[in-house]
Order: C-alpha cells, then structure tokens, then sequence
C-alpha cells in the first residue's frame, strides 16, 4: 500500500510575534517508511515536529493535522503520546540522576495503587533494553552512561508507549560513527517491526543511506517531498533543494579592499569536550585571519564552530585543548577571557541574552563592561566619562533608545547587539569573533549590523563571523571556512564561494574521522 | 577610542529609516516630566509612612532625642553586617554564618583584651583578622571550590558558633576597657560646649555643627554632579525636585542632629555608620570592583566573558563580610560589656531581612547600600515603637516577618507589572 499515509500534515501555518516560522507547511508521511526532514538551520524543521507533537498546542496555529485518517487536536505532548506520537528531541530530556528504569517509566510509573512495582518496573525496562539492543543493567543511572547510549534509553522509553510514530530530531548529533551506525542499524529494525519514523538530520550520507523518502523545508516552507529510490535522490539534490534560493540586496557592498596583514593564525586547534573529554569538539583546525578582511565561518548544527570559537577566545570552553594562537606573528598564550582581551581578541557571543548582556542593567554599564579599567582611576570609575563613551556608541552604531540609561533587557534584538558590538568594540579589538551577529533580527537591523561590521573591516579588524545563514556569509565575507564534524573541510574565496559547494564541505563527514584525536 | 562609525546607512528593504538625533552636541537638559521610580523610591516612603504611624501611637515618644540615639546605637551592629549583606546579595549569594562570626570574633576581642590584656587597638586589629581569615576560608569554598553559600556558610554558622563556644567554655567574659565600650555605647565629647536653642533647651554646639557641615556638604556634592551632568549632555532632574530633594535630606539630618545633640552629642557608632555608608555607596557606585560586583550578580556567564574575575570578586566579597562581622562583633560586646555564648544569634536574618526590604533582588544584581541601611531601620523603627507601646515580642516578631514578605511581594510585584508594560 504505497499510499497509505500514517501522518498528514496540511496547510500548516505558525506564527511567532513578527515571524513567519512556517506557512502552508505540507508533510504526508507513508506507513512504515522511514522519512527524512531536510533544511538548513531554521528553515522550520523543529517548529513542524513541535506542532506535530503538541508542543505547540492546538489553535495556537493553522491548518490540520491527520494522524490515521483522523483529525488530531493535541493539546498537551501527553495528547500527542497518546496516540502513538513519540519526539526524541536533539538535547535527550533525561533525569541524569535517576536510573535507565526510571527514566523509561517517567510520568507513566509502573504502579499498585500508587505504589511503585519495582520488580515489574525493572523488569520491563530489561525487556525493552533487550529490543534496542543497550547491555546495561536497568539499574544504572543515566549519567554513567554515554551520550549514545542515553539516545537508546530514549529509543527505549519511546517503545514503552507502545509508538507508531517515532520521531528524531538530530539523533546523530551528538553521536560518534560507531554508536551512529548502531542508531541507523536500530532504525531498519524497528521500521521492520512496522514503526514509522520521521529522522530530521544534517548528515546527508545518513540519509541517503536509510531514508525511504524526504522532504525539503526551506524559509519555513515545503520545498518538495521525494521517493528516495523513484526520484535517484543524490546528496547534490538535497543540497540544491536546501539551499536554492536567491540572494536578494540584502547587504551593503562590499569593496574586497586588500587583506592587510595576518593577525590571527590559529593551528592544529583541538578542542575536547568537558562532558566526554575523550570526544574532540574541534580537531586539527587551522585557520588564518588577517587585518581589514571579513572571514566566515560556515557549519552546521554539532559542527564545533562556537566551541572553536570560545576555545580560543580565553579557554572559555572545552577541555584538553591544544594547538598554537600565533597573533601578528608572535606565539601568544591565551589562558583567560582577561588574557584574550589584553591580546585584543573580543568574541560576541551567540545567545546575547545568556551570555553577552547583563539584561537588568543599562546600556551605558552594559558596553564599559568589558574594559571597565578604560574608564577608571586607581580603581574609581569615572561615570560621566562612561556615559559620553556609551552616547558616543548609542549614536554611532544608532542604537534605538531614549538614553543610555535605558536598560538592555527592554531594547529589540537587533539594538542589544549593537550594544554588545558597543561593548566588544570599547576593547579596542584587533580581531573580532562575531558569533551569531543577526539571529532573531530583523531585516532592517540586519544591514546596519553589516555595515557596523564593514567599517570594522575597513578599520583594519580582522572578522571572524560564525553564521548558520549561508547567504550571510556569501554576502558579507572575502573568505568562509567550512567546518564539519569539528575539522575545517575547505576554504573558499569569495569569488567562488556558492552555496552548494559550502554545503558540499559542510556535509563532508568522512568516516573515522570524529574519533581520531 | 571608540570607532567613528556614522549612523546607518540607508536600507533598500523598506524597513523605515530610524531618525536620527541631529547631529550637534546637545548641551544636557532636565528631564521634561518627572516620573518617581516607585520600584526604587518605595522602600523611603515606605519608611516615612512607619515612622509617622509609630510616632502618632507612641505620642511622639518615638522621635524624643534619647530614644533616636538609642535606636542608632542598639542597631548598629545590625546595620553594619547589612552593609556586607547587601553586598553578598548583590552578588547572588547568601552569608548565614554572620551572626555566629560576631559571636566568634567578640569572644576573641573579650580573650585578648580581658584575659591577656593585650592593648585595646591592637586587640581590635587583631580581631578584623580573624574576622578577615574567617571570611577568607568561607569565600574560598564559594569562589573557588564552587559550593553554594547557602550551604557553606550554613556550615559556617554552625562551625563557628563552635568555636565562640570552645573560646568562652559557655561562660561570658568581661569587662572590656572603657574606649571599646566608649566606641560602642558612648558619645563624642562635647568640645565646644552647649549652645541654647530657645524652647528646645540646650544642644552641643559641635555636634549641630558637624550636621550643618554634612548638609552643606550633601548639598555641594550633589550640585557639583548635577553640574558635571549637564555638562556632559546627560538628563538631570528638573531643578525643583532636585532642590526638593536637597531640602528633604538635610531637614531629616538636622533634625535626627538636633535632636543627638539635646540628648547628649553624636554617638560614636554613628560617626563609624557613617563613614561606613559613604564609603561602601562609593564602592558598588563608582568603583570598578563595585560594578564587578554588579555585573556577576546581574549575569554571571556575561560577567564571565567579560574578562570580570568572578571567581576573586567573590572571593573578596566574603572577606569584606568577615571583616564587617568582626567590627559588629567587638562593638555588639562592647555594648553589652562581655562577650557571651549566644552574642549575634539570628543576627544574619536581621541582615538579611534588611538588604531584601531595602530593594535587593533574590535572583542577584540589584541592592544599594543606602536601601539595606533603610531596610534595617525600618526593622529598627518597627522593634523600637512596638517595644514603646508595649507589645508582646511574638507580635513584634510577626509584624516584623510581614513586613519581610510584603516588601519582597511589592518588589516583585512592580517588576512584574513593569515586564507587562514593556511587552
């Protein structure tokens, strides 16, 4: 029965406040198939399943939902599990403390009469590790047991709610080649035992490899759906439905004035991660940023760009890193954010609210931040000079406030990212990483954000920005690395730089690369 | 210096163009309508309304000079732990061992001075040390090893009020030299003689003196950085409210002066209040480790990425408490004249209830020094007025605790009616 649709999603449209996160969405997914949900970063693809699963509640968007030939309503995820709709989201929702038992019976207990059955509980669990193939005892806490593992428990705990449909959001992710291999492996077993799954993934191989059919979301639209085998879909189809889209003037021109000096060598970078040190974020990475030049640097979801970047910028992340800072030519040691920012290196953090503003205060406190000292005497700070430093700012870079009183937590995304350009720029930087510079801003103060970072360039600043959105990068930079799976898998000048090809590197996941450190 | 980038360039997606100030320095103006900052200026009001209920109950036996002067000098060790309180707070962490550190350090103070005879200010010094190391050790479990203070300093309280009782073997000791007990209970003396005031009687001439000096002084202060506002182009309050609020502050000093000084003179824990208070509103105001301060309570992973040393700012924080905890330590058993087993019991919770009626965020970032000192004469006032009319002490206990409740409530309350406004 080719056609016989499990799930049909129709006209699906949702709204945030100013955003159009998805319109006229159409998903219709075949019984028993394994299909695949392909988009760049924010193309939508989690909004889709977070509608599917009630997270985002009925009403609270348009369209219909068949689940079955029926019409769903979910109010609430337990609405969604109910029927058999079970969503393993990217960060695995598991109590790290409690065991692999507990967590597969959370919210759905074993129980007499209130009374946890214990033996049952263990011993269903037992039965289920069985089916996912996970050797562990039913016992043992989450948290001695790894990444991949925890995926399985989560694999398990969707089987104990007897699932029809199971859906993976990234479930390779985090996941190195071995325990990848033995998800994909799993995923056949349970299509053979009649479990519909839908797998959103950036790793294309992946899904060339096990998916029956696939469809392409892009802008928060439905691309196309294709049969995986009828339509011979390539990697290079995929890209090309991904990226197709056209680059509107959306930038402010770029005169690729010449690269001046180099300011910034970074080699052999590698990074481990502090929750599996034995895992390398980044490995080997080498990268060059030179004086008056923007350079990009392109990667999926999981590809290490952010952990490459706070690596480096003080050893704000990661363990066991190793590698050479080489700035204007001399061997620096970069211990701490103090040390990066007496060496002229600033980093814009990617979550500006998490990490870059101190959102109960003002502007003024927000952008001396960083190089209070600037502005002090013995240790006293002159606060009328702070407030001429910040005015100076709030008109330079047109930050929208009635003073720089106001406080940061009331400004829109775009203007708190000016003050926290404001606030990186106030360190007298040589290089400037810019993680993230334009999410969740709007159009308008997108290009004001490019042309700040422009003139930074023409002041002879080496830029780095980190982007998920590749026209950006094509827009705005002379250079874009590509990193996947923590290794720079090409560089591409501007002049040739498209979108497929940095897809194409981007995508480049070679086997036996991840572990090698 | 700061780059010259120009306003922004021009979009050709339609967003509409921003205005953009013109372009010539503006000169700094007053602000065109005055909005009080209820959030901020509630706490005062609050403490005005109090004072004018328990004077109306008490026939005004509650503003007669020697009961002001005793309110100052039964509370000052209070106010003095709410000052390295309120700084702890702000930080977003928490000090329950202070009350037991007062204990601590008074029992060494009465060891040294009464049982050794070591000199007076070099006993003095010797117990800011302890206090110092005992705020050193605490600081550096929370600031380095990462345990909450909560529960190291929950720790703290009960390792510490061991070890006054290991000093003192359950007994007080006592009596301490007369300048110790002078600094905490006595006054300046009268240099200059009395002066007669009319129908008020006579008054100490230096200590009217020392008010007008702090009036005029408050009054230049504030002038001159109004001034250096304008100057710089920033908005100041219009002038009447500024003078309005010059004129209020000075009649509450000469009034709480003039009344010090029909009693007796200034106490000698007030003259240390005092250079307490400005000197620690001039810390968290204008210097930089005030604003570290700020900036890790505010947001730490922020502070952190801004090169702010959170870990020594911490750090150092928890040794100022331990210091401010022996300072209240010697004057608490100055006052009483003999260091006892439970000196300072719950008086952490006194402090900490000061900082948070006085306008502290629970979540960090937010307190003043002024607004914990108000917070604990609020508390003071209340303890003072009720013991006036003769209330039983579990009332003055429940007034106390909802008077707690309601002033974090009101705080949360307009924080919450401000983030619906600003949606």
């Amino acid at each position: 029965m080719p056609d016989d649709h499990i799930l049909q999603m129709r006209g699906i449209t949702k709204t945030f406040p100013g955003v159009k996160a998805l319109e006229d969405v159409t998903l219709s997914v075949r019984r028993g198939e394994i299909h695949a949900i392909c988009g760049e970063n924010g193309a939508g693809k989690s909004t889709l399943m977070k509608v599917l699963s009630g997270v985002y509640p009925h009403g609270s968007y348009e369209g219909e939902i068949l689940f079955d030939g029926e019409p769903c309503s979910f109010a609430t995820i337990r609405d969604s599990e109910h029927r058999g709709i079970v969503i393993i989201h990217q960060e695995l929702a598991l109590c790290q403390q409690l065991s692999i038992a507990e967590n597969i019976f959370l919210g759905n207990e074993q129980a007499v009469r209130g009374l946890v059955d214990w033996n049952r509980t263990n011993h269903e669990a037992d039965k289920l590790l069985a089916q996912v193939g996970l050797k562990e005892q039913a016992v043992t806490p989450v948290a001695d047991i790894g990444v991949g593992k925890q995926q399985l428990v989560e694999i398990a705990k969707a089987l104990s709610k007897e699932v029809k449909l199971l859906i993976l959001d990234e479930p390779t992710a985090a996941l190195n080649d071995d325990d990848s291999a033995h998800l994909l492996d799993l995923l056949r077993g349970l299509k053979a035992r009649g479990i519909t799954c839908v797998i959103i993934s950036h790793k294309l191989n992946e899904i060339e490899a096990i998916a029956d059919s696939l469809t392409i979301i892009r802008d928060g639209r439905t691309i196309e759906t294709l049969d995986m085998k009828a339509d011979a879909v390539t990697e290079n189809r995929i890209i090309s439905g991904m990226v197709g889209r056209d680059l509107e003037h959306r930038f402010p021109p770029r005169h690729s004035s010449s690269a001046g000096e180099e300011a910034l060598r970074i080699e052999d970078w590698t990074v481990h991660s502090p929750s599996q040190p034995d895992r390398a974020v980044v490995s080997g990475a080498n990268l060059v940023l030179r004086r008056g030049e923007i350079v990009g640097l392109a990667g999926l979801m999981g590809a290490g760009r952010t952990e490459l970047a706070m690596s480096v910028f003080g050893r704000s992340y990661g363990v066991n890193i190793s590698g050479r800072l080489v700035k204007d030519g001399v061997p620096i040691e970069v211990r701490s954010v103090q040390d990066a920012i007496r060496h002229r290196i600033a980093y814009a953090t990617e979550d500006r609210k998490r990490y870059g503003l101190n959102l109960i205060d003002d502007i003024k406190r927000n952008v001396s931040a960083a190089r209070l000292h600037k502005l002090a005497r013995r240790g006293w700070v002159d606060d009328n000079e702070e407030y001429r430093v910040a005015e100076g700012f709030r008109r330079s870079l047109n930050i929208k406030a009635p003073t720089v009183a106001s406080i940061t937590g009331k400004l829109s995304g775009g203007n708190q990212q000016k003050v926290v350009l404001s606030k990186w720029i106030f360190t007298d930087p040589d290089v400037l990483i810019l993680d993230e510079p334009t999410r969740g801003i709007d159009v308008g103060a997108k290009y004001e954000i490019y042309t700040i970072i422009n003139r930074l360039a023409d002041e002879g600043k080496a830029i780095l920005v980190i982007s998920s959105e590749l026209p950006e990068l094509l827009g705005l930079c002379d250079r874009i690395y590509a990193l996947a799976a923590g290794r720079i898998t090409g560089e591409v000048d501007r002049a040739d730089a498209t979108q497929e090809r940095l897809m194409q590197f981007m995508t480049r996941v070679e086997q036996g690369q991840e572990q090698s450190a | 210096m700061t780059s010259p980038i120009a306003g922004a360039a021009p979009t050709d997606t339609g967003a509409p163009v921003p205005e953009t100030p013109p372009a010539g320095a503006p000169s700094g103006r007053p602000a065109r309508r005055f909005r009080l900052n209820m959030r901020e200026s509630g706490i005062y009001v609050a403490f005005a309304l109090i004072i004018a209920l328990f004077s109306v109950l008490t026939d005004g036996a509650l503003l007669q000079p020697q009961n002001i002067s005793n309110i100052i000098v039964q509370n000052s060790y209070i106010l003095i732990l709410a000052i390295g309180m309120i700084l702890i707070i702000i930080a977003g962490h928490i000090d329950l061992s202070a009350g037991s550190v007062v204990a601590a350090t008074g029992a060494l103070s009465a060891v040294l001075m009464v049982d050794l005879q070591v000199p007076w200010p070099l006993a003095v010094l010797l117990t800011i040390v302890l206090g110092a190391l005992i705020g050193a050790f605490q600081g550096y479990w929370v600031a380095y090893f990462g345990i909450p203070a909560f529960i190291v300093t929950l720790a703290g309280m009960l390792v510490f009020r061991a070890v006054t009782l290991t000093i003192l073997g359950n007994q007080g000791i006592g009596p301490f030299p007369d300048a110790v007990r002078t600094l905490s209970n006595g006054f300046l003396a009268g240099f200059l003689g009395n002066i007669g005031l009319g129908p008020l009687g006579g008054a100490d001439l230096f200590t009217l003196l020392v008010g007008l000096a702090a009036v005029g002084a408050i009054a230049f202060t504030q002038w001159r950085a109004r001034s250096a506002r304008l100057g710089y182009g920033q908005v100041v309050e219009p002038f009447p409210v500024f003078v309005t609020k010059i004129a209020a502050a000075s009649l509450v000093v000469m009034f709480v002066i003039v009344q010090l000084a029909r009693f007796k003179n200034l106490p000698w824990v007030l003259v240390l209040l005092a250079v307490l208070v400005i000197g620690y509103t001039l810390l968290t105001n204008r210097a930089v480790f005030g604003r570290h301060i700020y900036a890790i309570g505010g947001n730490r992973q922020a502070a952190t990425l801004s090169g702010v040393k959170v870990q020594q700012v911490t750090f150092w924080i928890f040794v100022n408490m331990g210091v401010l905890a022996a300072i209240a330590g010697v004057i608490f058993a100055g006052r009483l004249n003999q260091a006892g087993p439970t000196a300072g019991t719950n008086f952490e919770l006194d402090a900490i209830a000061a900082a948070f009626i006085g306008g502290a965020a629970v979540q960090g970032g937010v307190g003043k020094v002024v607004g914990a000192i108000t917070g604990g004469l609020i508390m003071a006032v209340i303890n003072n007025g009720m013991s006036l009319i003769g209330s039983p002490s579990e009332r003055v206990l429940l007034v106390k605790g909802l008077v707690l409740l309601a002033a974090v409530a009101y705080d949360v309350w307009t924080k919450r009616r401000a983030g619906a406004a600003a949606r």
